[in-house]
Parts: C-alpha cells; sequence; structure tokens
C-alpha cells in the first residue's frame, strides 16, 4: 500500500530495505489467494504478517522462498525484489535453490528430519556441498548456540532430533534455518504448537536473532505480533489493508478493518 | 426367528405390531452382529488353526525323520542323496542352492525396486506414476511357471552367447528372472511407505535450499526406512519360497555351490522333485520333504521376525 513509503521513519538512518514485493498476485489454481500487495521487508528488522485465518498469510510467507513451485498449478505475478542486489526473487532465471539459500524458514509445526540432532543442523551445509568434518563442526555449534540451544543439546548431538521436547524442536528448526547464514528467515506461524513457556523462549529468540537477520513472521497471535515486531502488515482476504510501524498500527489504525481485527471485534 | 412370528400375527394387532416390530428390529439387528461378529472370529480362527496345523504336520513328521537321521549329519554332511543307496542328508547342499538363488534375485530386486519406487514417488509427474502403477503390479502377477520358461529358453541361451560354459540349467538365470520377478513387491511397497512419509518433512528439505534427489534420498528414504525395510523383508521371503521359477530353469541336480553358473536344487525346488515323484508315503525319501519344509518355514520365520525388528527400530516418528 501506498501508506508503506509515508511512515515516519524515526531519523533511523540504518533503516534499509531488504526485500519488497511490487504489485504481486498469486493465483491456486483458479483461486486469487493474493491481490496486488505491495510491501517492504527491512532489513535486520522484524516485520509481521497478521490477519484473520485464510486470508493469505502463509501464501504470502512462501512466495519468498518459492515454496510454491512445488507444487504444480500454482501461478504468480508481479516481483518481489531483494536488495541490495536488486534481483527479482520471482524471475524464471533466477534458481528457487538460490533463493532458498539466501531465504531460510521455519515451519508451524517443528519438522525435523529423522536425523541427529547434529545431522538435522549440519543438513543445510550437506546440502550445499560442505562435508568438512571440522568446518560442519564449527557451523552446527554456532547455529545451535544461535538457537538458545547448545547447552541443551551438547551432549545429546547424537540423539534423534525427534527426541526432543516441542520447543527444543523448533528451535533445532531455527538453528537448522541459520546453520546456511541465510539473509532472511521465514516463520510461519511458529509457535502455534508450542505451550508458552516454549513460546516465550522462541520469541526472545526471535528478537535476538534480527540483530543478524532479516525476519518475516506470520502469526496468529496479536500480542505477539505487538511484543516482538517492529513493523506489522495486516491482511484480509488476500489483499494487504494496512502496513507500518508495529506501535502505530496497533495504537492508531488508519484504517477502520484493522481497527476492529486489533480491538477483537472480528476475526 | 423372530420376524417370521411377526408376520403371521393378525391384523388388528397392527399398532402392536409397528411398536414390537422395532424393537424387534433392533434385537434381530443385535443378532445379526452376533453372528458377523462371530463369522469374523471363525475367519481369524481357521487362519490360526491352519498355521498351527502346518507347525503341527511339519515338526511330527520331521520328528520322525530326525529318528532315522541324526540332526549332525543333517546340518553338516555335504551331500543330499536320499534316494540313492548310499544316503547322505546335508540339508547344507539346499540351502546353498537357495541362498546363491535368492542373493542373484535380490542383487536385482532391491536396488531396482528401491530407484522405481523413489522414481514413482519423488520424481514422476501424476499421469506418469498412474500409468506405470498398473503395469509393474501386472509383471507381479504373471505366473511363476511363465517366469520360468522365460528364463529356460530366452535368458539362458542369451546369457550363453556371453558366457558359453554357461549349463543349460543354471542358477544364475533363474535368480536374475526370480529378481525381475519380485521389484513389483519391492517397488510398491517401498513406494507405499515413501508416500507416506508427511509432505511437510519435504518441505523442510527444500526450505534449506536441496534439490529434488537430495530430499528424496536424504529425508524421505531415511524417513521411510522401517516401511522400506518391511518391503526388502517381503522380497526376500518370496526368493527363499520360489517354486516353479527354479524348478524349471536351475535343473534339480543337488549341488553344494554358491557359484550362480552352476544348475543347483534348492529347497523348494527337491520339495516339488519328491512330491511329485511316487516316492511311497512313509518312507525316509518322503519324510525329507517335511524335514525340509520345516527348515524353509524357520527361516522365512526369520526374516519376518528380522523385520519385525527392523520396523521397531526403525519406526517413523513424525
Ligand atoms: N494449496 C492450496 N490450494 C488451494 N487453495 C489454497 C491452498 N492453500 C491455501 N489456499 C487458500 O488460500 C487462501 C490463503 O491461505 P493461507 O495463505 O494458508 O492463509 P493463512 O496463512 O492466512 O491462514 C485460503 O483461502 C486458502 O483456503
Ligand atoms: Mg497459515
Amino acid at each position: 500500500m501506498s501508506n508503506a513509503t509515508t511512515i515516519n521513519m524515526d531519523a533511523d538512518p540504518k533503516l534499509a530495505i531488504k526485500a519488497e514485493c511490487r504489485n504481486f498476485n498469486f493465483h491456486y489454481g483458479d483461486f486469487q489467494a493474493l491481490k496486488g500487495i505491495n510491501m517492504p521487508v527491512y532489513d535486520k528488522k522484524i516485520t509481521s504478517l497478521i490477519g484473520p485465518s485464510g486470508c493469505g498469510k502463509s501464501t504470502l510467507l512462501r512466495s519468498f522462498n518459492r515454496m510454491h513451485d512445488l507444487y504444480p498449478g500454482n501461478r504468480y505475478g508481479g516481483e518481489i525484489v531483494m536488495h541490495p542486489d536488486n534481483t527479482n526473487l520471482l524471475a524464471k532465471e533466477v534458481d528457487p535453490i538460490e533463493v532458498r539459500m539466501r531465504i531460510s524458514m521455519v515451519f508451524q509445526k517443528p519438522n525435523p528430519f529423522p536425523k541427529s540432532v547434529f545431522e538435522n543442523v549440519a543438513y543445510s551445509l550437506r546440502v550445499r556441498g560442505i562435508n568438512n568434518k571440522s568446518e560442519l563442526e564449527d557451523r552446527v555449534q554456532h547455529s545451535l548456540k544461535g538457537a538458545a540451544l547448545w547447552d541443551e543439546v551438547k551432549n545429546r548431538l547424537n540423539d534423534l532430533g525427534a527426541n526432543l521436547s516441542g520447543g527444543q524442536q523448533q528451535r533445532l528448526c531455527i538453528a537448522r534455518a541459520l546453520a546456511s547464514d541465510p539473509e532472511i528467515i521465514l516463520f510461519d506461524e511458529p509457535t502455534s504448537a508450542l505451550d508458552p513457556i516454549a513460546t516465550a523462549s522462541i520469541e526472545e529468540l526471535v528478537v535476538e536473532l534480527c540483530e543478524k537477520v532479516t525476519i518475516l513472521i506470520v502469526t496468529h497471535n496479536m500480542q505477539q505480533a505487538a511484543r516482538i515486531s517492529d513493523f506489522t502488515a495486516y491482511m484480509y482476504l488476500g489483499e494487504l489493508i494496512e502496513y507500518g510501524v508495529t506501535d502505530q498500527v496497533f495504537i492508531k489504525p488508519k484504517n477502520k478493518q484493522t481497527e476492529d481485527y486489533i480491538t477483537g471485534r472480528f476475526g | 426367528m423372530s420376524a417370521s412370528t411377526i408376520v403371521t400375527l393378525p391384523l388388528n394387532q397392527s399398532l402392536d405390531l409397528q411398536v414390537s416390530d422395532r424393537l424387534r428390529k433392533k434385537a434381530s439387528r443385535h443378532m445379526k452382529e452376533r453372528v458377523i461378529e462371530f463369522l469374523l472370529f471363525g475367519a481369524a480362527l481357521i487362519s490360526v488353526f491352519t498355521t498351527l496345523a502346518i507347525v503341527y504336520v511339519l515338526v511330527s513328521e520331521s520328528w520322525v525323520f530326525f529318528q532315522h537321521v541324526p540332526l549332525k549329519d543333517f546340518l553338516f554332511d555335504t551331500q543330499w542323496t536320499p534316494l540313492f543307496d548310499d544316503a547322505h542328508y546335508g540339508i547344507m547342499v539346499l540351502l546353498s542352492g537357495t541362498l546363491t538363488s535368492s542373493a542373484v534375485a535380490l542383487m536385482v530386486a532391491l536396488p531396482l525396486g528401491t530407484i522405481i519406487a523413489v522414481y514413482l514417488s519423488e520424481f514422476a509427474p501424476f499421469k506418469v506414476r498412474e500409468i506405470s502403477k498398473p503395469f509393474l503390479e501386472l509383471l507381479g502377477g504373471v505366473p511363476t511357471i511363465v517366469y520360468g520358461y522365460f528364463a529356460l529358453v530366452f535368458l539362458t541361451p542369451l546369457l550363453q552367447k556371453i558366457y558359453p560354459d554357461l549349463p543349460g540349467f543354471n542358477l544364475l538365470s533363474a535368480g536374475l528372472v526370480m529378481g525381475v520377478m519380485i521389484i513389483p513387491y519391492v517397488a510398491s511397497l517401498s513406494e507405499d511407505a515413501m508416500r507416506a512419509v508427511p509432505m511437510s518433512l519435504r518441505e523442510g528439505s527444500y526450505a534449506m535450499g536441496a534439490t529434488r534427489l537430495q530430499t528424496s534420498l536424504r529425508v524421505v528414504v531415511p524417513a521411510a526406512t522401517s516401511g522400506i525395510a518391511s518391503a526388502y523383508i517381503l522380497g526376500i521371503s518370496r526368493a527363499v519360497g520360489e517354486t516353479m521359477i527354479l524348478a524349471v530353469a536351475a535343473g534339480m541336480q543337488p549341488n553344494l555351490t554358491f557359484n550362480p553358473a552352476d544348475s543347483g536344487a534348492t529347497i523348494t525346488s527337491y520339495i516339488v522333485q519328491v512330491a511329485l515323484g511316487d516316492l511311497p508315503h512313509g518312507s525316509i525319501g518322503y519324510q525329507t520333504i517335511f524335514a525340509a519344509g520345516l527348515t524353509l518355514m524357520l527361516m522365512t520365520l526369520m526374516f519376518n521376525l528380522l523385520g519385525y525388528w527392523l520396523r521397531k527400530r526403525f519406526r517413523e516418528v513424525y
């Protein structure tokens, strides 16, 4: 939306756009799930996508790493441009695997591979052809520390990932996403399958991560969006209704629909 | 029986009839369920009883056999000549034929079956899968005697062109054709196991920048290990138990050998041979087939236990 460009940037000199959607449309077969989305994603900030179930949050998120390419019948138009190199991620000549090396993802339900804790994290390195033992060990350890999981699993690196608790599994998935040093990490409702304590630790982790990496997160939990994100986008029926600095969107939403949703009058 | 009493009631009781009819219907429905339950139980009982009966026959007849032939000879003798005057009963001879032909078959069936399963489950477009699965199943439905003659009259002459010393009956071509016969079983079960792997695991792999091949081999196959192991075990059991192909194409000369280029008898082909011949029932020669059958059953049991253990050991936790 046009108000994206009119946000008061609070005189933050470091604020740079990492990626942006330009007139992005998406179809599942004949069903148009996203309509003309224009939205920036700021570098090393947390942007959250909120809106009622089925409004297209996941669809938009998964467009960034071209997950939609996995299924036949999905069509999209417009651009998602990544900066600073100005690459249109959706261009035919751009290899989706290259995109996924730069933009990693954490899913709604923890989905560790049927492998050891170590191999789960090493996976994103091995698929890039990194098989050197000491390099793997260094980077796995670094990623596990980054995901605040190292202390809990350093003595059980050979255990199956599935044997960890739900919250630990989700942090393992975050470590896995971190291992390849991505520029953006996409989170699709990463805490919806977790208890409140595990949720709090993931939230804390996401906030820490944004010092190093740009974060785009879908959440069904408005408090969560308000707590952790710098920017918030409110979507409804495939359209971006409002986008802005989180405080502004929550305190003084410009749009009546947004206000109704945030105050719980519908959604 | 209750239904017929209702029908004969006089008409002036029609109101009563409606009510009681409804109740009776319930009662008769209950009866019906009991009957069905009983039939199902009976069916289950039949299979249990049959198994027990087979075990009983095998064990008791083998018992008679082992009263005449010491177990030590059975296990360690290097000749199998039960019909000669100088009779020897070394099961190793038949076992070597079974193991050699099975090894050849499995070297064909397991790799090819797995590759086909990976292709069908992870790579093939929907249409290709829908078309090729019935063909695969057709391959499994060809009578084994056809495979046997295919080995004898087609494959063996072909192999003889490359390797002229190959005897007309040999374990190699029987094993190869048996492998082709087993491919559909391995492929179909492995494919089912791989398709049961949830999409979320594949998406996790793709999202890490993996290719389709990496996702298939490093995530999907390991996640389907227990199902694939079951498929392999079934393949092994089929190979060990296969009879006609070997009887037709491998010759029936008992031969202690692990060389596939030799001819040889297997446990199963020996049993066919004896059962078809006119041996007097109750003779020791006749009794050998039960001892051989018991050996075969114990082997199959062992593989099934191994399969059970593998399934437990590598049970999928999604
Ligand atoms: N694979 C699909 N095929 C067809 N329609 C889909 C598919 N996935 C999602 N949709 C539809 O697209 C819309 C947006 O879905 P989604 O992005 O998952 O919503 P959200 O994440 O906001 O709950 C919904 O109406 C949903 O029914
Ligand atoms: Mg969603």
